[in-house]
């Protein structure tokens, strides 16, 4: 038997669409038992929400009013509180479960597994290194606990099942106040999730300017995608830090993936290489972008855009 | 004395296409250039600039690695760190590990921050200081791309998924540090040549008595699933009429 405990993301009351892959990840495992821990003020909306993903056999929640918003140092000690007799505990490979599954492993005396991309036994897995220029298969000590985070985009979401019950349980843990939330700046739109959506429409450099950038929103808005950046675009001020795409920003598996002014610097394509369909449009036909695209444009993209939107 | 401890990590050079050996033992290396971590650059630079406007005394840069590390510390030095410390490892040694050695030290030499990269270009483990926060049992604040000090407190924008998280923590405290907390420096020559004069010590990682065992074995190494080159078409009507024969638009 093998006990996995899911740590579960989630924001205003919603359940972050990465735990349903989580669960994929440890259904993989033989002889997987999974439990899913649910660290909120209320949590009942979210922990019924993780109660109808197949596969799951508990959902543990544990009320706190320390636990929103979430912050690793107040949550680790309770999730590895949670975690003793489990054989692995996983978290998602969002800046969540980054900032907070070290944490755990370390008060669990653990090893960690970052962004397991696939399960090949209870102990054997793979994960990409060198900004997934290389796959490494790793294995751990039989019977020692480990810690994960899953790559999201490497799984499909497991199907909604159950429901599983929910247990509400007291952790005797001690929660530091060393460190406070202070506030979060984040852009609300009606747009898709960047790191979950079907279509994803990402500007590069080539835009040239934030005002410029603000051309790949209608076309967007056609296709229902969300907005993607390259880092240079990010850097440059271009857009925003959250839309970044690439190996230190978000790896993202979307169906449609059109990349729009983007040369392909190989971080970049780290974060893209498992879409279903990439478009890359780039006046420079020598773009690396076009080495991985499925179906390559070569032009000038402020006439483009305009073209491919009114034929949509 | 306070302090800004610098953890560093020697890997191969960022611009370097890395390439798995055919065996699929690990990727090759031989007269592959090596440098300093790009976020663990971006640390140093951030500590430098926190004792140029008076917020720190001196600047620590350590590192664990083999003996040629020392020229990854030299560069260090090189940009303003006050002195180097090199733990020397044959062996790479994985994150709770290297949270142990850099626990030592911090124990030691009892610094105000420790500032490392938010992860190596490497393992891309992104582990290590959320690891050294922990076993300290101080905050951590992971991903930084904003850092206000104040005497006891630490106020840190972090780029995070939903956007920029703004948090405060109490001192002494783990920074991480994200891609744009800062542009590093570049080295001066005449910067080189005081580098030598600077202190770099060197310890022998076994004479530090901490379990530095790997817990984890890389059974093999394998290069990633190539995609395929594609089409090209000549115009956006071509485009748009094949994106929809695909049932994708």
């Amino acid at each position: 038997m093998n006990r996995i405990l899911i740590v579960a993301e989630h924001l205003d009351g919603k359940l972050n669409a990465a735990v349903a892959k989580c669960v994929s990840c440890a259904s993989a495992i033989p002889d997987a038992e999974i439990d899913v821990a649910v660290l909120a003020i209320d949590g009942s909306a979210v922990a019924a929400a993780a109660a109808g993903i197949a596969g799951v056999k508990r959902v543990l929640l544990v009320k706190n009013a320390a636990n929103e918003p979430a912050l690793a140092a107040v949550l680790a000690p309770q999730v590895a509180e949670l975690a003793k007799g489990c054989s692995h505990v996983f978290g998602p490979s969002t800046t969540f479960g980054k900032d907070l599954m070290p944490r755990v492993a370390a008060l669990l005396d653990a090893p960690q597994l970052s962004d397991v991309m696939a399960v090949e036994s209870a102990t054997r897995f793979k994960r990409p290194v060198y900004a997934g220029n290389a796959i490494a298969t790793v294995e751990s000590a039989a019977g020692r606990q480990v810690v994960a985070t899953v790559r999201v985009a490497s799984f499909q979401p497991a199907a909604a099942g159950g429901p599983a019950p929910v247990e509400t349980v007291a952790v005797a843990a001690e929660l530091p106040s060393h460190t406070r939330f202070v506030s979060v700046t984040a852009a609300r739109s009606d747009r898709p999730d960047l790191q979950t959506a079907a279509r994803v429409v990402s500007g590069g450099r080539a835009l040239g300017s934030k005002e410029n950038f603000a051309l790949i929103q209608g076309l967007a808005d056609r296709l229902g995608a969300a907005i993607g950046a390259s880092r240079a675009a990010v850097d440059a001020g271009y857009a925003p830090n959250e839309l970044q795409v690439g190996q230190t920003g978000k790896i993202i598996a979307p169906e449609l993936y059109v990349a729009i002014g983007i040369s392909g610097a190989i971080q970049h394509l780290t974060g893209i290489k498992d879409a279903r369909t990439i478009v890359a449009i780039n006046k420079d036909a020598e773009a690396p972008i076009f080495e991985v695209a499925d179906y390559g444009l070569v032009g000038d993209l402020f006439s483009l855009i305009p073209e491919i939107e009114k034929q949509l | 004395m306070r302090r800004i401890l610098v953890a560093l990590k020697r890997v191969i050079d960022y611009n370097v296409r890395v390439r798995v050996r055919p065996d699929g033992s690990g990727v090759v290396t031989d007269g592959v250039k090596m440098s300093i971590n790009p976020f663990d650059e971006i640390a140093l630079e951030e500590a430098l600039r926190i004792r140029e406007r008076g917020g720190a005394d001196e600047v620590l840069a350590i590192s664990i690695g083999p003996d040629d590390t020392q020229q990854q510390l030299r560069n260090a030095l090189a940009m303003g760190a006050d002195r180097a410390i090199l733990v020397k490892s044959a062996q790479a040694i994985e994150p709770p590990a290297v949270a142990r050695v850099l626990l030592a030290f911090v124990e030691r030499e009892t610094p105000m921050l420790v500032i490392l990269g938010k992860q190596a270009i490497d393992d891309d483990c992104s582990q290590t200081g959320q690891m050294l926060a922990a076993l300290w049992q101080r905050p951590q604040a992971t991903f930084a791309s904003k850092l206000e000090l104040t005497e006891k407190v630490a106020r840190v924008t972090r780029e995070v998924d939903a956007g920029l998280e703004t948090i405060e923590v109490d001192l002494p405290a783990v920074i991480t540090t994200d891609l744009r907390l800062n542009e590093p420096r570049y080295i001066k020559l005449p910067d080189i040549m005081k580098a030598k004069k600077k202190p770099l010590d060197v310890v022998e990682l076994a004479s530090l008595g901490l379990d530095a065992a790997s817990q984890l074995t890389v059974v093999g190494l394998e290069p990633p699933p190539q995609r395929k080159k594609g089409v090209m078409v000549k115009d956006a009507a071509e485009l748009v009429a094949t994106l929809r024969q695909k049932g994708l638009v």
